[in-house]
């Protein structure tokens, strides 16, 4: 067990570094040279060689890597090239800004979600089933940023009961009530975007455990719908669930840059949106780098997860 | 003979009357059982013979109330030690599986629940129906495996099923189906997907329940050499009905009925040293969609006449305990074999 998750890591490590080389790779090889962004047109070539030395960027490119490299391993991710501030500093606030909004939201639609695909899965093709699988498929077709929209405009605009942007009204940062009336709307806009997919999942899982031989058989040995849906499908089901929420775990840093970015919340979503915009390579690399080493890290802790819940995979070794 | 015959005197346990049992599917009707009678006696052990889609495993399932929501059956009777199934509600019967009657499986790899021990799966069965604490429980689980002879049960217990055998998956559900104390074992095809050192194993080890825990087995099956050696009844069905019924030593040494016959000359004789084709019978199992109006077999059998499609046969009694859906008697058959009549229809 210990030998299998040890191996698991071993190998997750030159994994990561490869990225960290596509990540470079790709921005080096983006149609603008980083310097544009510190320089403008009627600074003599002097000068602009200065800010490139001074940059590094006169360097050739494997040193830039190592050099870039080397930071990242020591928590050093740099500055941004347009307001010269730690990567790390922005990313130590906005971070856990954006846990507090998706981790709520996605604990709870999948809280729900399971009661909800319980329930559809085990009355297949009963009306109770339709009307959620129903709601789920709308659900899916509705895209984030237009429910955000209709939020804003009903809750924001014409009943004018919530803010419809930030965290905070300036001057109540330490107001509770006054951070949930802000959180309530990106909340309940991630949530519903969470919800039908989640809970399809956990329909069609339970669908295909009600199909299975050994439902059958605890039926003939009397078992009734409760004990068969308690004692036996539920887990059989919860288990492919606990490891699915290993790989939501890059979804705690990029998970809501749409819904951020529509209401203002200060969370990574609008400050990667932003340093896309203005070319500030040196964010949208360490974002890059971040989100999918969690990729890779969910992946990690699925497989762990699952070693730990599934005693048909503990035999690995 | 003397062994079958000392089960006879048994008490009648079930009692299976024109059982018609149709699925709805896509506004399609199947009917899967057209009027399937049979009956178990107590320390019978009657195999139900048949092909695929001749409806034993649906015939059973009726029997057991294990039918999905889209199957409905009708029997002119269907009682189990005097009480009426078909008035029972869907609790009380479900009450009833298990403890009156328990059935097992054609594939034991999928029977269990693969992240369940297999001592959970005991231990369910116990509480729900001996009333015992878990303690207690778990000391009977240990003794049932033990008795389906599984080797160092108190470990077993502990395992999961993906840990044992086909074959000892098996002797698990068997085990389960001993802790409830049945008076009926249903077994639908429970060596199919084993070994044949396996299966004989099981065959035995269903016998020896038989005999020690007095309980009644229905054992269906499409393979005529395990039943010769572990029945003392045969039921042979085809197209949703009943074609013959006796004695195990009736059906093998005077079957009446063609499709019995049919079945016999199909099964590989070795020890007789003749070297002769083996007989297979030409043609498919009739549709279930749209079942023939008369003998479900007429169309594949080598004697039949225009009565045969004409309606269903009714039974005739050959001795007390055999009879056969034919139109003919047992000599007319043999006539038209003497005269070499009957090839003419089916090539």
């Amino acid at each position: 067990m210990a030998k299998y998750i040890i191996k698991r890591i071993l190998a997750a490590i030159p994994m990561v570094l490869i990225i960290t080389v596509i990540c470079f790779a790709l921005m080096n090889l983006a149609p603008y040279d980083a310097i544009d962004a510190m320089t403008t047109p009627n600074m003599s070539p002097e000068t602009v060689a200065l800010i490139k030395a001074k940059y590094g960027y006169d360097q050739p490119v494997y040193i830039q890597y190592i050099r870039w490299l080397d930071g990242l391993i020591n928590g050093n991710f740099g500055y941004s090239i347009v307001t010269h501030q730690s990567i790390s500093a922005d990313l130590a606030i906005r971070i856990p800004n954006t846990i507090k909004l998706i981790l709520p939201a996605y604990l709870l639609a999948y809280a729900l979600a399971i009661v909800l695909g319980l329930i559809a899965g085990s009355h297949k093709n009963k009306w109770v089933d339709k009307l959620i699988d129903g709601i789920c498929a709308i659900g899916i077709a509705l895209p984030t940023f237009w429910v955000s929209m209709l939020l804003i405009y009903f809750l924001g605009y014409k009943l004018n009961v919530l803010p419809i942007v930030g965290m905070h009204t300036i001057g109540q940062e330490n107001s509770m009530i006054d951070y949930l009336r802000h959180f309530l709307m990106p909340f309940i806009a991630l949530f519903l975007s969470f919800l039908p997919d989640a809970t399809r999942y956990v329909r069609s899982s339970t669908i295909t455990q009600y199909s299975e031989d050994y439902v059958m058989v605890q039926q003939a040995f009397g078992a009734s719908k409760a004990e068969i849906m308690f004692k036996h499908v539920c887990k059989n089901v919860l288990l492919p669930i606990i490891t699915k929420l290993g790989m939501a775990l890059p979804m705690l840093v990029t998970g809501a840059i749409i819904t951020e970015t529509i209401f203002g919340w200060p969370g990574v979503g609008p400050y990667f949106v932003k340093a896309i915009q203005g070319m500030d390579y040196p964010i949208v690399m360490v974002i890059l780098v971040l989100s999918s080493t969690l990729v890779i890290l969910g992946n990690l802790l699925s497989d762990i997860l699952y070693c730990l819940t599934d005693p048909r995979i503990k035999d690995l070794g | 003979m003397d062994e079958n015959k000392m089960t006879q005197a048994g008490e009648r346990l079930l009692t299976v009357d024109n059982l018609k049992t149709t699925f709805m599917i896509h506004k399609t009707k199947v009917e899967a059982v057209r009027g399937a009678s049979i009956h178990v006696d107590d320390g019978d052990i009657l195999a139900v013979v048949g092909e695929s889609g001749s409806g034993k495993s649906v015939l059973m399932k009726s029997i057991m109330g294990l039918l999905p929501e889209n199957a409905q059956t009708t029997a002119d009777s269907l009682v189990y030690m005097g009480r009426n199934l078909l008035e029972l509600s869907a609790d009380q019967r479900r009450k009833m599986r298990g403890k009156e009657f328990a059935m097992i499986f054609q594939d034991p790899m999928t029977a269990l629940n693969p992240l369940k021990k297999i001592g959970a799966h005991l231990t369910e069965v116990l509480m729900r129906y001996r009333k015992l604490n878990k303690k207690q429980a778990r000391e009977e689980a240990i003794e049932a495996l033990r008795k389906v002879g599984i080797p160092s049960p108190e470990k077993r217990l502990d395992q999961y099923p993906h840990e044992f055998s086909g074959g000892m998956r098996q002797r698990v559900l068997i085990a389960m189906a001993l802790c409830c104390k049945p008076k009926l074992l249903i077994a639908d095809e429970p060596t199919t997907a084993l070994d044949v050192t396996i299966q004989a194993q099981i065959l035995e080890l269903l016998k020896q329940l038989r005999d020690e825990e007095k309980m009644s087995v229905v054992l269906i099956t499409h393979d005529l050499g395990v039943v010769a050696s572990l029945s003392n009844r045969i039921s042979v069905m085809y197209g949703g009905l009943i074609m013959e019924e006796g004695l195990t030593d009736e059906i093998f040494y005077a079957p009446k009925h063609p499709y019995t016959r049919a079945l016999l000359h199909a099964i590989p004789q070795p020890t007789t040293g003749v070297k002769e084709r083996l007989e297979a019978i030409p043609g498919m199992a009739p549709s279930l969609t749209n079942p023939p109006a008369g003998c479900p077999f007429a169309e594949r059998c080598k004697y039949a006449c225009e009565k045969c499609e004409a309606a269903i046969p009714a039974y005739r009694q050959y001795t007390k305990t055999q009879r056969a859906m034919c139109v003919f008697t047992e000599e007319e058959l043999n006539a038209m074999d003497k005269e070499g009549k009957a090839d003419g229809r089916t090539e």
